[in-house]
């Protein structure tokens, strides 16, 4: 038994040895296929909001599957990988897709495993179009990354300044220990909320934490006004939940990343009031939505990567849009090398969007300088739309 | 009385989760004293029945599926203790914790494709989750009856333990495996019932903790698992009322850790606690002398 | 069939062989394109080589002295963030500690060498944080050493997993965001520019484990791990060896944890978790519990496996085969399965607690066809015993089964009282004296 449990363990060590490099060798020789890397997390902290943001752009695929360069005509083909929310798999993730060949790499959700990724990406100077990866220093660095969405000292000033224009001047601040995403935005909130002669109180929750209990207590028994968490939707959920069970008193306020049906439906019915700062705003674009709702029905699997409903995230907007803003890039450089596309990125102007158009800044940041303000209907778990804000 | 109305809602919060990890210790506990073993794999069986809780309840009601998540941890607890461990039992201490690990890592990956990495929500048993005031604060109803209930289970298991053949074998196997095999004791069978009541109890256990917060996934089961074995640590490992008492303070303390600002080492205290413990009185709070630990 | 070689000629195939593998290794970085899938094996490598540094310190503990810690993450989390925090470039300070006002250390130990010694400045830079490092995690060793090695098997296992906890959280702490950034990952220090680099530094690490093994120290620590008692009488100071073993194992893993550092080129706390410390643990336990060698083999093939080869299972192409139940996720579940199995019927691992030699390896070479050939008769001589010890068992369990039923007549009959009990009896004994 046992030497035949040995044999068959290296046996299929040996077969997947094999498939490690004849599947790579195989797929780079292919003719007219170009292959775009999608660098997002399936699992982890993140699962929730990468799959759907890996939505959008699986969609914008089946939408277009084809990009003209040149005169040749190429078949669009993604390359997937699962960074796990975790940085020290970021590097392997990336590496993986790098070694794939691919000419451009969408993503990431979730800014840490971006910025781990973006010395890989450098290395190999293949260019990444970071998709909802709000921290700067994504970007700061590396000039192989790229980012079509708003950045987190914008969009903390913005939420500051909600906060302030209703009244609030207490603000409860809520991030997770070693996210940079949630640190990050806090930091620039808090920031830009001291500057406008709000107080602050700051905590963070360790990982793997799900009893935010206490930290609702805490929330209250500061007397603030806003409970500020940009925090994963995770997290979200649960922080919601016990929002209603200790009756909070007081509107969440959070980032991009909740903008997501996952808070939605954690919300449906529950006496809280949620207030976001997105990128998109649901109705902005009918043919975008009904297009991509009637996917979700279509398709089982895309339904269960979507939360089990047609709800639209922001991040799957994004999604569809980094896809359309790659194939521009691709265009616009007239070939397949990673190389050729990076430069072709920086003068890139892409319009027609559904969040908006998209073009470059020096640090290769897209220009936004608005962001949409939504508040949850609790009643009919979705979002209502209240108005642009900008940092000013 | 201001005091009191500042910390009433930790107190409270502390007071349920610690009844939820009482629930988790005693699995921990009960197989530590008869086999030696951190059961590391005890943690993912309290994930598993949770998950398996929010498939089931789409499809059937309420209270089959309670019935049914029960029995989903008592098969599940009982085949890993057949497969993984039954096999190892006289190997060396090491390989058989390695293999405990090994199950653990198991049952969380399988989780991780299962649920596709996504957190699940936990199904809403309406009573369970109604919003209560007590005084000054207001919290969920199972923050009410997690302590009521984990109390009763704990009285009932005592009683089995001390007044049942069962509980007798149990006693006895315990204080020397050997000789009580000897004495014509079916160890495997007092393995079997240990590992029944454990993930019984856990799967209880779950119902209480994802009803208050309702987000499960793979990795969940590990930190509570963690800490409900220090509860044990803590109470005297092997002593069921030990590990509850554990339980308790450990749920109450971290509670108090966080809302006294210090949320950063909410977790690492409870470690902290456990290496004090283990420094100070390695026996635990109601241990035995004889057990073999330093 | 043996083959034995003289120690030059075995001298000189190790060397050659080293030799090669390195340059392999550092030409294989430069030259291969960022876009062939061999560079796959060059990261691997890379990866493969740190973690059979950090797989041999703790088998060292683990295998060889019979201490079960799991505390190498977290030694790990300090050596990572010790080498990070002391070569960052200064003028980089401002943007890694963006919240912290660019930091409490202002300097870099590369650049102050560099800018005084140039290449070789560089170089030594590098080294001296990375050597303080597996400094400091001894320190560190030393002090939590003191009362938790006074533990036994699962309670010292706890215990050090709950230290790397505690190291995670204070990493994480916004107090000392000056240093340790707080949660905010660190980056921007200096890494290596060549993948021979981790190989080289975790081949001399892993040597010096490995000459300790074969010392008066290496022998002391497995007699400790084979009986304590025994060796304690034998006038080995135990808990003086096992805090030598404990410390030994904890510097490398502070090595191992900048090497580490290096090779992500941006950190942080978060990943330090338990779940890296398992799979350090299974990397060994895949090699052979007591094999520097075998946990060598199983850090590379781990990491090929995880990183590499079985990715396709996620993606839903693996081997040619597509199928719907290849979703991401898979990978992982296929890979615990195959941990679960070699930990269950194979608990030796690969190679069980022997070393690599060149006599055992082209012996073992040389006899393969024969061995080959042989297995069938072996496997039929095998099944065969296999099948008589079935039969014995069932056997037995009949008879066991009748001397009950025997027994139970007897008692039925009212005998029982005046016979001597059988021993299959003295259970019914025991529940009545209970009652």
């Amino acid at each position: 038994m046992k030497k035949f449990i040995a044999l068959t363990l290296s046996l299929l060590l040996v077969l997947t040895f094999c498939a490690g490099c004849g599947g790579g060798g195989g797929s780079s020789s292919g003719g007219d296929v170009i292959k775009i890397g999608v660098f997002e997390p399936a699992s982890g902290d993140n699962g929730a909001g990468g799959k759907q943001e890996t939505l959008g752009i699986q969609y914008a695929n089946k939408m277009q599957p084809t990009v003209t360069i040149g005169d040749k005509e190429y078949n669009v083909e993604l390359a997937i990988v699962d960074n796990e929310s975790d940085n020290s798999k970021a590097v392997t993730a990336a590496q993986n897709l790098v070694s794939q060949n691919v000419s451009i790499v969408l993503g990431s959700y979730g800014s840490g495993v971006s910025i781990a990724a973006a010395d890989v990406f450098a290395d190999a100077n293949v260019p990444a179009i970071g998709v909802t990866c709000t921290n700067p220093q994504v970007t700061a660095d590396c000039e192989q990354y790229f980012r079509i969405c708003f950045l987190d000292p914008f969009q903390g000033t913005v939420l500051a300044n909600y906060a302030y224009e209703n009244g609030m001047r207490k603000a409860y601040c809520l991030s997770k220990l070693g996210d940079d995403y949630s640190v990050g935005l806090v930091n620039y909130f808090v920031e830009a909320f001291k500057n406008l002669g709000g107080e602050v109180v700051e905590e963070q929750f360790p990982d793997k934490n799900s009893d935010f209990t206490s930290y609702v207590a805490n929330a209250k028994k500061a007397g603030c006004d806003v409970f500020f968490s940009p925090v994963s939707t995770e997290a979200a959920a649960l922080i919601i939940d016990q929002a209603e069970a200790q009756s909070l008193g007081m509107p969440i306020l959070a980032g991009d990343t909740w903008d997501s049906n996952v808070i939605t439906s954690a919300a449906k019915g529950k006496n809280v009031e949620i207030v976001v700062t997105t990128f998109y705003q649901e109705g902005g674009n009918p043919d975008f939505d009904e297009g991509i709702k009637a996917w979700f029905e279509e398709d089982a699997d895309a339904m269960t990567n979507n939360g089990g409903n047609t709800d639209l995230a922001a991040v799957t907007a994004m999604g569809y849009d980094a896809y359309f803003v790659a194939l521009e890039a691709l265009k616009a450089a007239g070939s397949t090398d990673p190389a050729d596309v990076l430069g072709a990125l920086p003068s890139l102007e892409v319009s027609g969007l559904v969040c908006g158009d998209v073009s470059f800044n020096e640090t290769g940041d897209a220009n936004k300088t608005e962001a949409f303000v939504k508040k949850c209907n609790t009643e009919t778990g979705a979002w209502e739309f209240l108005k642009k804000q900008s940092a000013e | 009385m201001g005091l009191i109305q500042t910390w009433l809602p930790y107190i409270l919060a502390g007071i349920a989760v610690g009844g939820q990890y009482a629930l988790i210790a005693i699995g921990y506990t009960m197989v530590y004293g008869i086999l030696r073993l951190i059961n590391f794999a005890h943690g993912d069986v309290f994930m598993w029945s949770g998950l398996i809780m929010v498939y089931l309840i789409t499809v059937l009601p309420l209270w089959l599926s309670i019935i049914l998540v029960i029995i989903f941890a008592v098969v599940l607890g009982t085949t890993i203790e057949k497969v993984a461990y039954r096999p190892l039992r006289s190997a060396p201490r090491m390989s058989i914790m390695i293999s405990a690990i090994g199950v653990s890592y198991l049952l969380q990956n399988f989780a991780l494709y299962i649920t596709g990495g996504l957190t699940k929500t936990y199904p809403a048993i309406g009573w369970l989750q109604k919003t209560v005031r007590i005084g000054s604060a207001t919290t969920k109803m199972v923050t009410i009856i997690t302590p009521v209930l984990t109390i009763v289970l704990v009285v009932l298991l005592v009683m089995l333990i001390k007044h049942t053949k069962i509980g007798m074998a149990m006693r006895a196997v315990s204080r020397d495996f050997e000789t009580s095999s000897l004495m014509g004791i079916d160890i495997n069978r007092v393995i079997t019932v240990t590992f029944v009541i454990g993930c019984a109890l856990a799967a209880i256990g779950s119902i209480l903790y994802f009803s208050n917060y309702t987000g499960i996934n793979p990795m969940s089961g590990a930190m509570p698992g963690l800490k409900a074995f220090v509860a044990a640590v803590f109470g005297g490992i092997g002593s069921v009322p030990g590990a509850v008492v554990g339980a308790f303070v450990i749920g109450i303390c971290e509670n108090l850790i966080k809302g006294a600002g210090w949320t950063t080492f909410s977790d690492a205290f409870t470690f902290v606690l456990l290496i004090v413990i283990l420094m100070v009185k390695p026996t635990g709070l109601f241990g035995e002398k004889d057990i073999d630990k330093v | 069939m043996e083959v034995r070689l003289n120690k030059k000629t075995k001298s000189v195939l190790s060397a050659v062989c080293i030799a090669l593998f390195l340059i392999f290794v550092y030409f294989g970085d430069i030259m291969i394109s960022p876009g062939s899938s061999w560079k796959m094996l060059i990261t691997v490598i890379e990866k493969g080589s740190i973690y059979a540094l950090v797989a041999a310190s703790m088998n060292l503990l683990n295998g060889f002295t019979g201490l079960f810690s799991l505390g190498q993450a977290g030694f790990m989390l300090i050596g990572a963030y010790t080498y990070a925090i002391f070569t960052i470039p200064a003028d980089s300070h401002d943007k890694v500690y963006q919240y912290f006002d660019g930091g409490l250390i202002k300097w870099s130990i590369v650049e102050i060498l560099e800018g005084k010694m140039g290449v070789l400045g560089h170089y030594l830079g590098m080294f001296i944080p990375m050597i303080g490092a597996g400094l400091l995690v001894a320190v560190i060793a030393f002090l939590i050493g003191i009362p938790v090695l006074r533990l036994k098997s699962d309670y010292l296992a706890i215990a050090t997993l709950g230290f790397a906890e505690i190291l995670r959280a204070f990493f994480q702490w916004n107090t000392l965001g000056p240093v340790t950034n707080g949660s905010n990952v660190l980056r921007k220090y200096t890494t290596y520019n060549n993948a021979v680099f981790p190989v080289l530094v975790s081949g001399i690490c892993i040597a010096i484990i490995v000459l300790l093994i074969n010392s008066t120290y290496g022998r002391a620590f497995r007699s400790i791990r084979d009986d304590e008692i025994a060796a304690e009488a034998m006038g080995i100071n135990l808990f003086r060896h096992k805090q030598t073993s404990f410390i030994i194992s904890s510097f490398f893993a502070g090595i191992s944890g900048a090497l580490l550092a290096m090779f992500q080129t941006t950190i942080n706390a978060t990943p330090f978790n338990t779940v890296m410390t398992y799979e350090i643990l299974l990397i060994v336990v895949i090699g052979g519990i007591g094999s520097i060698t075998g946990s060598i083999i199983g850090a590379f093939l781990f990491t090929a496996a995880s990183e590499w080869w079985l990715r396709g299972l996620d993606a839903g192409r693996w081997l040619g085969i597509s199928a719907s139940f290849m979703r991401p996720g898979f990978r992982k579940v296929v890979f615990a399965v195959l941990i679960m199995l070699i930990v269950l019927f194979y608990s030796r691992g690969i190679m069980g607690d022997r070393e690599f030699s060149w006599d055992g390896f082209l012996t073992w070479c040389r006899n393969l066809p024969a061995n080959i050939k042989a297995w069938p008769e072996k496997h039929k001589a095998k099944s065969a015993a296999r099948k008589e010890a079935r039969a014995a068992k069932a056997a037995a369990k009949a008879k066991a089964k009748q001397a009950k039923a025997d027994s139970e007549a007897r008692k039925a009959s009212g005998e029982a009282l005046f016979t001597p009990l059988p021993v299959a009896d003295h259970v019914v004994v025991f529940d009545k004296e209970g009652k």
